[in-house]
């Protein structure tokens, strides 16, 4: 288990006062500080992990929420931000000592400007509810991580969220272009605007993925796009990872970037078929699903043209989606994976590491004896474009053996990331999670200028304090 | 002035770290192509990374290249056109515009986050900007980010260093993402439209779903000064698509009908469409003499055409990038009141980008930034540079 900082005593001896102070800031309503109302905020998306927190605030204004920071600021009292609660690496894990910022209050989308192809919203809208706004005039909201139902691009900011077809539109970081932020002092300050390109330094870019250490984002200015005329599906299943990753290279090759390219090991398509019935080929080892854009007749044409290069690698199963139902289908397996691992599994670990994608089959290959080795199953879903791995590990969260096995075998699986060239985490976040393993990416000399860059915005290290950075070198 | 320029990291890092020891400033360069840029930097030695060149990992099938920050951009463009890829951003060569004939470096062009037509599409230098090596201002050697597209470990000094102009760190080497270049280019011209109904051309043209990759608009004074455009004799709205050749023809076909609204538009070829987007993306309509000012400024794309009659009313000329959200101005001097108020009033920013030297040293060369911001701005600075010696002053005086 991954260690929670020492709660401040003074603090929790002050607790009723902290509690009648944030009252006399918010509506009565906002302020949650009864032991059963605070529960569901003890955990998030990796909920092996549960902490009371000391309150809850809910804010429905960037004005109250400078309130709260800044009473916060003046008690010195930790601050734990959070949007849908939706994070698979703990980024929104409470500290017993500390007020959680929920919000989901603020709401509203504030404007949309479809000339300029921007959107104003507020943190706790929901990334999908961003594209539902905007898609009667034809447009979208690039972004979309597998909980887009609940998840908020407030949140988003924070992880710098990715998703499935973020190998054309990028992720969060690619897609924004203003903030409203509070500072840890309650100041509100306006990052860039409806406009490209900051002209000093980039806080934009700075501020999204950095998991709440900075600020707290109360807005956020999205580029909104206009939807391809269509998108249309194909699936190919092959007889060996390493065929499949070949495959993945030749369509690279040939120029074509297609808008998704999605790899699955053979445990996870025999668990997302049992699901979904999505019509996935049980004798493939790696299947691969492969999404492009345009007009009918350009869907055609760059289908055709990547069957024919599927056709070289000898495929088991070769299926071009006609319609958009046909390509719904072909996706609802891979959509449906976490709950079609849930359902074979009691509990799983969604792992999240990136690779240069040409390691892929000595890395799938070594997961696969790490799987043996720690008697744990794996299903392995790949964004095969741009290398990011999610090995969905399952174990027994009621078995501490089981449990702590799991969590080992995914700390070796992003080791293995690192060391073939890759990294911790490729969209979920640092969080708690992998806080423990950040030295195995980067040096101590890099860490003390991360915390130098924390220390800067957050000189008293009150903003989500037990994230990102290993305890002992926050505590430094 | 004398110039170090050490051969390897470790070098950069023990002359930034002596530098450090001593006290003494650096002005921070490559090959010195941008030196007309923002505030002049007042440093006894200059340092550059123009010896750290040489690309050290290409992998076209992985989209990734790696090179040493003096590596020159046409070096790169060079190696990555000969496996059929481009730099997604399409970095300008501003060195007409800034009357140098230095070359530029890819660490320059990072540093300066630069980009050109195409970062309206698919984003800018930062955006595709996948690790980096620096030394810090106390000489010690910082990664962050890696070789993989996608990776959100730890705090993002990527971004953070591109666009700092040297101020923070010096880059030793990036590792950026690169694309296949589109088979073939096309692009729609529309004669004779003013700004305010080109940008609604343009807006119109990004806001389809042909995925139009360029959008811009040349008075038609700019206009004349581009050979493939100079016989129009009026102002030019641009929309660009690069694609397979089957889908140039088709979406500029469908373009075409839904911008009929606008007015005719004719159809440029792809050689010619290359030579008219490299003019804009180098800015070479409004190269000019030393004297002038030129100002680099970014709006909200309807706000383009508020800022450039401003800049035009006293006494500048100017063209529209970036749908209009991009207003490049060359202008007399005494303009700068003008063009500042206007991308004030727009919400936008600006970036001083060719003034005698007097001028840079004393105008506002980025806008001021609000107190709480500018505490940030220093806290950070001294997070890398605890003694301010790299590039002070260059973005603002006293930083």
């Amino acid at each position: 288990m991954i260690a929670l900082p020492e709660p401040k005593a003074e603090v929790l001896a002050r607790r009723d006062d902290i509690v009648a102070g944030l009252r006399s800031l918010l509506p009565a309503d906002a302020v949650i500080a009864e032991a059963e109302r605070l529960r569901p905020y003890e955990t998030d998306g990796l909920t092996a992990y549960r902490q009371v927190p000391l309150a809850v605030v809910l804010p429905s204004t960037t004005e109250e929420v400078a309130a709260v920071m800044a009473f916060c600021h003046r008690e010195g009292i930790r601050v734990v931000p959070r949007g849908a609660g939706t994070s698979l690496s703990g980024g929104a894990l409470p500290l017993a000592d500390a007020v959680v910022v929920g919000l989901m209050r603020l709401n509203g989308i504030l404007s949309v400007d479809y000339a300029d192809r921007v959107a104003v919203v507020q943190a706790g809208v929901t990334n999908i509810g961003i594209t539902q706004r905007v898609q009667e005039e034809g447009f979208f909201y690039a972004p979309d991580p597998s909980s887009q139902l609940a998840c908020m691009i407030g949140g988003n900011v924070n992880m710098n969220s990715g998703g499935a077809h973020c190998l054309k539109y990028g992720v969060t970081a690619n897609n924004l272009l203003g903030l409203r932020i509070v500072t840890v002092e309650g100041e509100t300050v306006e990052i860039g605007g409806a406009h490209l390109d900051a002209a000093g330094y980039d806080w934009l870019g700075l501020l999204t993925g950095s998991e709440g250490q900075l600020a707290i984002v109360t807005e956020v200015t999205v580029r909104i796009l206009r939807s391809p005329e269509g998108a249309r599906a194909m699936l190919a299943g092959f007889r060996a990872n390493e065929v499949a990753g070949a495959c993945v290279d030749a369509i690279i090759s040939s120029g074509i970037i297609p808008v998704a390219l999605e790899f699955m090991d053979r445990p996870a398509i025999h668990a997302c078929e049992a699901f979904a019935h999505a019509g996935y080929p049980l004798d493939a080892e790696a299947l691969l699903i492969i999404e492009v854009e345009g007009s009918v007749e350009e869907q055609d044409r760059l289908l055709g043209q990547i069957r024919t290069i599927c056709e070289r690698f000898d495929p088991v199963s070769l299926r071009v989606a006609q319609t958009a139902e046909e390509s719904a289908a072909i996706w609802k397996g891979r959509k449906g994976a976490f709950g079609a691992v849930g359902r074979i599994s009691p509990d799983y670990l969604c792992m999240d590491g990136t690779i240069p994608t040409s390691r892929l089959p000595e890395v799938l290959g070594r997961i696969g004896a790490m799987s043996r080795e720690y008697g744990l199953q794996v299903a392995n879903i790949f964004h095969a474009g741009d290398g990011n791995l999610h090995p969905l590990i399952m174990f027994d969260a009621n078995d501490p053996v089981s449990m702590h096995k799991a969590e080992e075998f995914g700390a070796d699986i992003l080791k293995l990331c690192v060391e073939v060239g890759g990294c911790l985490t490729g969209e979920h976040g640092v969080g708690v999670e992998k806080r423990d393993l950040m030295d195995v990416q980067f040096t101590a000399t890099e860490l003390d200028q991360q915390r130098r860059i924390k220390s800067a915005f957050d000189p008293g290290w009150l903003l989500n304090p037990h994230k990102v950075f290993p305890l002992a070198a926050a505590a430094a | 002035m004398s110039v170090l320029a050490p051969g390897s990291e470790a070098e950069l890092a023990a002359s930034i770290r002596s530098a450090w020891e001593a006290g003494e400033p650096l002005a921070i360069q490559g090959n010195g192509s941008k030196a007309a840029m923002l505030r002049p930097v007042q440093a006894a030695r200059t340092l550059s990374a123009r010896a750290l060149a040489g690309i050290s990992l290409y992998a076209p099938n992985e989209l990734i290249l790696e090179a040493g920050a003096g590596t020159t951009l046409a070096a790169v463009e060079a190696a990555v056109a000969a496996a059929g890829q481009q730099i997604i951003a399409e970095p300008p060569d501003l060195s007409a515009l800034l009357g140098t004939e230095a070359t530029q470096t890819i660490g320059g062009v990072v540093a300066a986050n630069l980009s050109g037509p195409r970062r309206v599409a698919a984003g800018a230098m930062r955006d595709h900007l996948l690790g980096i090596r620096a030394v810090n201002g106390t000489g010690e050697v910082i990664r962050s980010g890696g070789r993989v597209l996608k990776n959100v470990t730890g705090l993002d000094l990527c971004k953070l260093l591109a666009g700092s102009h040297g101020t923070l760190g010096v880059l030793s080497a990036v590792t950026i993402k690169v694309l296949p270049a589109a088979q073939a280019w096309g692009t729609l011209v529309l004669a004779g439209l003013d700004a305010r109904a080109a940008v609604a051309a343009l807006s119109a043209g990004l806001g389809s779903p042909y995925g139009v990759s360029g959008a811009a608009f040349l008075p038609a004074a700019a206009a004349a000064r581009v050979p493939a455009l100079a016989g129009l004799g009026a102002s030019a709205a641009l929309v660009r698509i690069e694609e397979f050749a089957d889908s140039v023809a088709y979406r500029t076909g469908r373009l075409r009908e839904d911008l009929a609204r606008f007015g005719r538009a004719d159809l440029l070829d792809d050689a010619t469409s290359r030579a008219v987007w490299r003019a804009v993306r180098d800015v070479t309509p409004l190269a000019g003499g030393p004297e002038e000012t030129v100002w680099r400024v970014s709006v909200r794309p309807s706000a383009g055409p508020g800022v450039l009659e401003a800049a035009e009313t006293a006494g500048g000329r100017g063209l529209l990038d970036w749908g209009g959200g991009l207003v490049w101005i060359a202008a007399p001097a005494a303009a700068a009141e003008a063009v500042m108020a206007a991308a004030r009033a727009a919400g936008g920013t600006w970036m001083l980008m060719r003034a005698p030297e007097t001028l840079r040293a004393v105008l506002p060369v980025v806008p001021p930034e609000p107190p709480a911001l500018a505490r940030l701005t220093r806290s950070v600075k001294a997070a890398f540079d605890p003694k301010g010696i790299l590039n002070p002053g260059r973005l603002f005086a006293g930083v």
